[in-house]
């Protein structure tokens, strides 16, 4: 039978601890003191009315699907970048099975020299 | 009999039945599907959830004792014949074989239950529930045998199920030609895996784990069983440079394939671990070189070249997900980021448990990665049946193509979000705790492994907030107007995976003690499964 204190044990890691149940009553208090903080601010939003509609510098809203920000544009600065990089990845992830295998063939080998075999 | 009497006879041949039940059931399957689809879908449900309700009772029984070892001979009571002979096949289930059996259970439960409406409007569903059955049968058989050949034959019954529920959707090229890849790959893993086996036998006329392991002498033919061993299971585990095939098979596989193929490729994890820290665990302290007056041990050898490889496996990973914009493949990048987690702490571990100073931390890394491989494989299982669900809704998987399903898809999206913080290991999920040990441990081992990881886990976060977005938030289009939340049973599934993966956040201490602790007990105490499974000799 599991006992209640079971439950309420913290996780320990040899050079901390985790309590995922402290950590949800610290963040109910944060929660709890930003609605505060929100409470205490101006009450002049009104709904339905010019306020709610989308401002994007006095130009026209566009279609539904052009204000969409697509995945490939998103991180376009990280992947121009890092260009280098995905080159090299690209050309490694070829979708020819023959490669797949001789990637394996060259980690067997690494293996065999590392552990002495060759 | 009493009740009593049945449940402990129950127990007691468990292990057959626990590869038996949907090896039979898979056989009958097309017979029930005679019937009526939905006699057919509940006998597969029964099947599953009886099997799954028989690896629980094992669970306890083997949970109730510390350190107990079920050994189930097949033909005998023990794994030697008159005359010393290791010739029978048997099985044998400790804590770490049967922590990899609970796994399987919740994905064999979950993949079922979410098929129902997900192959629904496909035909041949009798074929399906066949091989999905085969398929569990298999990923059983391989974390339940002590036998080498017949982890062999599970290997492949394993492969051959998956292979063609992999290239199910045949009226699309990419399935079949993922499925192609898989079965090129997987029969050359299990060639190599086989011809390791075949080298052990000729050897030591052994094919039992146990009698293996206290025989090995690290000859020159063990090593190259050993490499042949490691790297075979590492290319059917996702481990990078041999990954590849892995987006492919997650990529083009229905969702709830996708989700027991999880299992399957942690069971060939599981077993590359049997193989090192088992079969070949008393001879990890073997002196294999002195460079500069420093004794490099195979523990420290194997140790780093795996972290060497987890590294890669973590960065190469995360950064083709970043890149990727088809759902599910990204997706697949990314649980090839978290198989390179577990490896990590795998790899940390192996290098400092058996040195006098550093046990405990190698102890601590390898709890965090076994406690990984299970959020893993829910973190990673929910995510692709979400991925499914949004499949399902709009016949889509370009990231590009979609946007703004939060709106019509509310459940779903808030598994998605389960899923994300989970796999992210963000708090207070499951994927934190399992990665705050391996952060902690790793970083006691070398500080940059650890950064390097927490580096990556920012990654990932990123990864999934790129889906999060463009899938889910941004503006109602218009061609989604008419797109519903999906059916009550995927939503189940997704459900039942969703509230274990919050069960082990809240409680990671719960799991860790009971289940994972058992678990890395069972893979360091090597010289007790000798023992226990030959009876000492």
């Amino acid at each position: 039978m599991i006992e209640i204190q079971d439950f309420l044990r913290t996780l320990g890691t040899n050079s901390g601890y985790w309590n995922p149940l402290v950590w949800g009553v610290i963040i109910a208090i944060a929660l709890l003191i930003v609605y505060i903080i929100r409470g205490r601010g101006k009450r002049e939003y009104k709904k339905d009315s010019e306020q709610t509609k989308v401002f994007l510098s006095g130009n026209p809203e566009l279609e539904k699907e052009a204000m969409h920000v697509k995945a490939s544009n998103i991180y376009w600065g990280f992947m121009e970048s890092f260009k280098w990089l995905y080159k090299g990845l690209d050309k490694m992830h070829t979708g020819n099975v023959s490669d797949y295998i001789l990637w394996y063939v060259i980690i067997i080998g690494i293996f065999f020299i590392i552990l002495g075999v060759i | 009999m009493s009740l009593e009497q049945f449940i402990d006879s129950l127990i007691q041949h468990s292990p057959a039945l626990i590869v038996a039940i949907p090896l039979i059931g898979a056989f009958l399957t097309p017979l029930i599907g005679k019937i009526n689809d939905k006699v057919r879908n509940g006998f597969v449900i029964f099947i599953v959830l009886f099997t799954s309700f028989i690896v629980f009772l094992l669970a306890n029984d083997i949970y109730s004792d510390w350190g107990k070892i079920h050994t189930y001979v097949f033909g005998g009571t023990t794994a030697l014949t008159e005359g010393g002979f290791a010739i029978r096949i048997l099985f044998e289930v400790d804590g770490m074989n049967i922590f990899m059996a609970i796994i399987a259970s919740i994905l064999a439960i979950a993949g079922v239950i979410y098929s129902w409406a997900f192959m629904k409007e496909n035909t041949g569903l009798d074929k399906y529930y066949t091989l999905l059955l085969l398929m569990i049968a298999g990923m059983f058989g391989m974390i339940l045998t002590g036998d080498m050949f017949n982890f062999f034959v599970f290997l492949e019954i394993t492969s051959i199920a998956s292979c063609a529920l992999i290239a199910f959707w045949t009226n699309k090229g990419k399935s079949v030609d993922a499925g192609f890849k898989y079965i090129v790959i997987s029969a050359i893993g299990a060639l190599f895996v086989l011809f390791a086996v075949a080298i052990l036998y000729g050897q030591y006329n052994a094919l039992n784990m146990a009698v293996l392991a206290s025989k090995i002498q690290f000859s020159f033919l063990d090593k190259i069983a050993l490499v042949l061993l490691i790297t075979g299971l590492a290319m059917k585990a996702g481990i990078v440079p041999m990954h590849m095939w892995l987006p492919d098979a997650y990529g083009r596989a229905p969702a709830s394939v996708t989700l027991i193929l999880i299992g399957a490729t942690q069971a060939s994890l599981y077993a590359a671990l049997r193989m090192m820290f088992t079969v070949y665990g008393g001879k990890l302290t073997t002196t294999m070189n002195q460079i500069a007056g420093v004794n490099i041990d195979l523990n420290l050898l194997l140790g780093i070249i795996i972290v060497g490889l987890a590294l890669l496996t973590i960065f190469i990973g995360v950064l083709m997900a970043l890149k990727e914009n088809d759902f599910k493949r990204m997706i697949a990048y990314a649980a090839v980021a978290e198989i390179g987690y577990m490896i990590l702490a795998i790899g940390a571990a192996l290098t400092t448990v058996f040195s006098d100073t550093g046990a405990a931390t190698g102890y601590m890394s390898l709890k965090g990665g076994i406690f990984h491989i299970l959020n893993d494989a829910l973190d990673v299982g929910l995510l692709f049946l979400v991925a499914g669900a949004i499949y399902y809704a709009t016949k889509e998987t370009s990231l590009n193509r979609l946007g703004g399903l939060a709106r019509n898809m509310k459940y779903t999206t808030i598994f998605f979000l389960i899923g994300l913080l989970a796999v992210a290991g963000m708090p207070p999920m499951n994927g934190f705790a399992s990665k705050l040990i391996i952060y902690e441990s790793t970083y006691q081992v070398n500080p940059i492994l650890a950064i390097i990881a927490i580096l990556a886990s920012i990654l990932l976060l990123a990864v999934f907030v790129k889906v999060f977005h463009s899938a889910f938030l941004g503006p109602k289009l218009p061609k989604y107007d008419k797109v519903k939340e999906v059916p009550k049973s995927m939503l189940l599934a997704m459900g039942i995976i969703a509230c274990i993966i919050i069960f082990i956040g809240l409680f990671p201490d719960l799991v860790v003690n009971n289940i994972v602790e058992p678990a890395v007990n069972a893979l360091t105490n090597h010289s007790s499964y000798i023992t226990t499974v030959t009876g000492g000799i």
